[in-house]
C-alpha cells in the first residue's frame, strides 16, 4: 500500500497555501493515500485546516514544545520516525519553499532516501519531471531501489487542493526532543497588507530601473489599485530598494499568478525561471531589445516613470 | 588548527543558456564556459574573510568530479584558499556529458568523509548548484554528521563556540544560533566575492592540490535517481506589442485581467 506523507508548512496558526499544493501533487501519485503531518507546539488549528483539504485521509498532529519554530534539525528526526512507522509511506513530500528546502534533504538523509527536488509533474510513482539549469531544461527522472522517495514540490506547478474534505485527525507520538545545538532567535517579516507573493493572482514586480525605495512607491500605488502583490528582481533587492522576501526568480520565489507585470526588469534567465507559469506576462521596459519581451504576452516599450502613473489613473 | 571546508562545484557559467541535445539524451556541454558555482564562490569568500579576521587558520576547498575540476580548484586557490582536494569520480563512471553527476546523498557522504579527515569547525557550501538546482547537499551533510545546519545564510557572526546566522527565508529574515561545528549554506547577499589577481594565479600553481578517489574514502557511487530524458521547457506563444498606457489598459481589461 502506497502512502504519501505531506509535511505541513504553517506559522503556528495558519496552514500555508504551499501545503495545499503539495496535497494536489501527492494525490497525483497513483494509489497513494495522503496523510498530512503537522509539527507544532499546538497543532490543533492548523490540523483542522489540513483536514478540510480534499484528498487528505489522515492528519497527524506531532506536538512538542520544541516544534514551536520550524528548525530542520529538530523536525527531521521526528518526521523520520513517523515516515518509518508501520512501514506505511512510499513518498514524503514537502513544498520547495525555504521551509521545505531546509527540512526535506535533512529528512531524506536520515531516511537514507533519495530526494527529487522541485517536482513539477508526477508521471508514475517513481517517475517525475523537474526543472534544472534555472528552468531552461526539464528532466524526467526515474527513482530506483528506494523504499521511500523524498520530494519537494514546485508549488507553482500545482493548484491548491479544494476544500470540503473531512480527514481524520490523530495524534502521533514520536520520541526525540530538542536539538540542543540549534536555537531559534527571531524572525523579522516586513508587515504588509498586500496579498502574499506566492499565492497572489496578480503580481507587479520592479527592477533596478526603479532606482530607489521611493521609486517602488509608484508600484505599490498601482498594486493597491489592482489588489496585487509586489515582487522584485535580484538587482532591486541587492540595491536595497526592497527586502529579500520580495525577490522573484531561480533563487527567490517561483510564482504562478494570472497576471505578472514586469516593470524595468531586463529579463535575465534567473528572473524568468520564477515567472514561467504566469498566465499573462506584461513587460514595461524602455529598451525594445530587452529579453523580457521574448516571454511577454503584452509588451510596452517606454519610460516606466511616465507609464506607471498613467496606468494607475487608467485602471482606477 | 581551526579549519574551514568549502565545497566547490564546477558548473556551466551562469551566463550560458544551455541547450538540450537533439536526441534528448543530455545537455550540449561541448565548448561551453565552465565556472565555479556562484554560491560556492560566495562560500569561499566568506571562509577567506573569516580567516582574514583571525577566526580561522586554514581554508580547504574540495571538488567532487573529474579532472577538469582542477581548473575551478586552481581558481579557488588563486582567490586565497590554502589547499585543495579533488575527489575524482571519473573511475567510478562519474558524470559524463549531460548526466547530472553524483546524487546529493552520495555527495554528502563524500563530504562527510572529508570532514572526518579534515576536522573542520565550519563547512560552507552553496545553497544550490545552479546546474541541477537540487538544493540538497548541505542539509544532507548536516544530518549525516549529526550537526546543526544554517541554510540560506546572508550573515554569519562567530561568537566563541557558536555562530549567529541570519537566514533569507520566504517570510523575511530569520536568526538562528548554532553550535559549532556546523554546516552553512550561502545565499546571494552574504558577500561579494573578490576578483582574482594575476600574481595570485601564479602563486596558486604552487599551492597543494591533492587527488583522492571515491573508493579510498569508502563511498560507493550508487545512483538511485536516474535521468531518462532531457527536454526544453514549453515555449510561450509570441506576444503582442502595445504603443502606450491606454492601449495596455484596454488590453488588460479586454482579457478580463483587471
Ligand atoms: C546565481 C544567480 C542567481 C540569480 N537569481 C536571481 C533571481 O532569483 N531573481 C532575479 O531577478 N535575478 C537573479 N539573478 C540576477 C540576474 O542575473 C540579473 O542580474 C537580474 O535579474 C537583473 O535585474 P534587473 O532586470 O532589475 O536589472 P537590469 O538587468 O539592470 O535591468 C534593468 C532594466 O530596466 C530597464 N530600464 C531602465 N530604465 C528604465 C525606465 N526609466 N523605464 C523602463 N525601463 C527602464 C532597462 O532597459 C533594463 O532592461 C541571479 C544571478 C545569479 C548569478
Ligand atoms: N560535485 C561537487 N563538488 C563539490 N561541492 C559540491 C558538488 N556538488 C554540490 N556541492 C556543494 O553542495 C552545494 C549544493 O549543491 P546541490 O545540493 O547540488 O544544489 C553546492 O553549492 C556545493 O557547495
Amino acid at each position: 500500500m502506497a502512502g504519501a506523507l505531506v509535511v505541513a508548512e504553517h506559522d503556528g496558526t495558519t496552514l500555508s497555501p504551499s501545503t495545499s499544493r503539495c496535497v494536489t501533487c501527492a494525490s497525483a501519485i497513483a494509489g497513494a493515500q495522503v496523510t498530512v503531518a503537522v509539527c507544532a507546539a499546538d497543532a490543533g488549528a492548523v490540523a483542522a485546516q489540513a483536514a478540510e483539504l480534499k484528498g487528505v485521509e489522515t492528519v497527524l498532529k506531532v506536538e512538542q514544545a520544541a516544534n514551536a519554530h520550524p528548525i530542520a534539525a529538530v523536525l527531521a528526526p521526528q518526521l523520520a520516525q513517523l515516515a518509518q512507522l508501520a512501514g506505511g509511506y512510499s513518498h514524503v513530500l514537502g513544498p520547495s519553499t525555504t521551509f521545505g528546502r531546509d527540512l526535506m534533504p535533512r529528512l531524506a538523509a536520515l531516511l537514507d532516501a533519495p530526494q527529487v527536488s522541485d517536482i513539477m509533474a508526477v508521471e508514475s510513482p517513481t517517475r517525475f519531471k523537474r526543472p534544472i539549469y534555472a528552468g531552461n531544461v526539464v528532466v524526467t527522472v526515474d527513482v530506483v531501489d528506494a523504499p521511500i522517495i523524498v520530494g519537494t514540490v514546485r508549488t507553482a506547478s500545482y493548484a491548491g487542493a479544494p476544500g470540503g474534505g473531512s480527514a481524520r485527525i490523530e495524534s502521533a507520538s514520536v520520541g526525540t526532543a530538542a536539538a540542543a545545538h540549534t536555537r531559534f532567535v527571531s524572525v523579522s517579516a516586513s508587515k504588509t497588507d498586500r496579498p502574499d507573493l506566492q499565492s497572489a493572482r496578480r503580481v507587479i514586480s520592479g527592477g533596478r530601473a526603479l532606482g530607489s525605495a521611493e521609486g517602488f512607491q509608484l508600484l505599490y500605488r498601482l498594486a493597491d489599485k489592482l489588489g496585487a502583490a509586489v515582487g522584485a528582481s535580484r538587482a532591486a533587492v541587492d540595491a536595497g530598494y526592497v527586502p529579500n522576501e520580495m525577490q522573484v526568480g531561480q533563487t527567490g520565489k517561483i510564482i504562478a499568478p494570472e497576471l505578472y507585470i514586469a516593470v524595468g526588469i531586463s529579463g535575465a534567465i534567473q528572473h524568468l525561471t520564477g515567472i514561467k507559469d504566469a498566465k499573462t506576462i506584461v513587460a514595461i521596459n524602455k529598451d525594445a531589445e530587452a529579453p523580457i519581451f521574448e516571454v511577454a504576452d503584452i509588451g510596452l516599450v517606454g519610460d516606466l516613470f511616465e507609464i506607471v502613473p498613467q496606468l494607475e489613473k487608467l485602471l482606477s | 588548527m581551526k579549519r574551514v571546508l568549502v565545497g566547490i562545484k564546477r558548473v556551466v557559467d551562469y551566463n550560458v543558456r544551455v541547450r538540450v541535445k537533439p536526441d534528448g539524451s543530455g545537455i550540449a556541454l561541448d565548448g561551453v564556459k565552465m565556472s565555479i558555482n556562484p554560491f560556492d564562490e560566495i562560500a569561499l569568500e566568506e571562509a577567506l574573510r573569516i580567516k582574514e579576521r583571525g577566526a580561522a587558520d586554514e581554508v580547504v576547498v574540495a571538488s567532487v568530479g573529474n579532472a577538469d575540476c582542477q581548473q575551478q580548484l586552481r581558481t579557488a586557490l588563486a582567490m586565497g584558499a590554502d589547499r585543495a582536494l579533488l575527489v575524482d569520480t571519473a573511475s567510478a563512471g562519474g558524470a559524463p556529458g549531460g548526466d547530472l553527476g553524483l546524487e546529493p546523498l552520495t555527495l554528502a557522504r563524500v563530504l562527510l568523509a572529508l570532514v572526518q579527515r579534515e576536522q573542520p569547525f565550519m563547512v560552507i557550501l552553496g545553497k544550490q548548484a545552479i546546474d541541477d538546482d537540487n538544493s540538497q547537499t548541505g542539509p544532507m551533510l548536516a544530518a549525516l554528521w549529526d550537526r546543526p545546519q544554517a541554510t540560506f545564510a546572508s550573515k554569519i557572526e562567530l561568537a566563541g563556540e557558536k555562530a549567529i546566522v541570519t537566514r533569507e527565508v520566504d517570510q523575511g529574515l530569520e536568526t538562528l544560533e548554532v553550535g559549532l561545528p556546523a554546516v552553512f549554506t550561502t545565499d546571494l547577499r552574504l558577500n561579494e566575492p573578490r576578483y582574482v589577481k594575476l600574481p595570485d594565479i601564479m602563486k596558486a600553481k604552487r599551492k597543494p592540490l591533492d587527488t583522492l578517489s571515491l573508493s579510498s574514502l569508502g563511498v560507493s557511487s550508487r545512483a538511485r535517481v536516474k535521468a531518462v530524458r532531457f527536454e526544453p521547457p514549453p515555449q510561450r506563444q509570441k506576444g503582442i506589442r502595445v504603443k502606450d498606457a491606454a492601449e495596455l489598459a484596454a488590453a488588460l481589461k479586454q482579457k478580463g485581467l483587471v
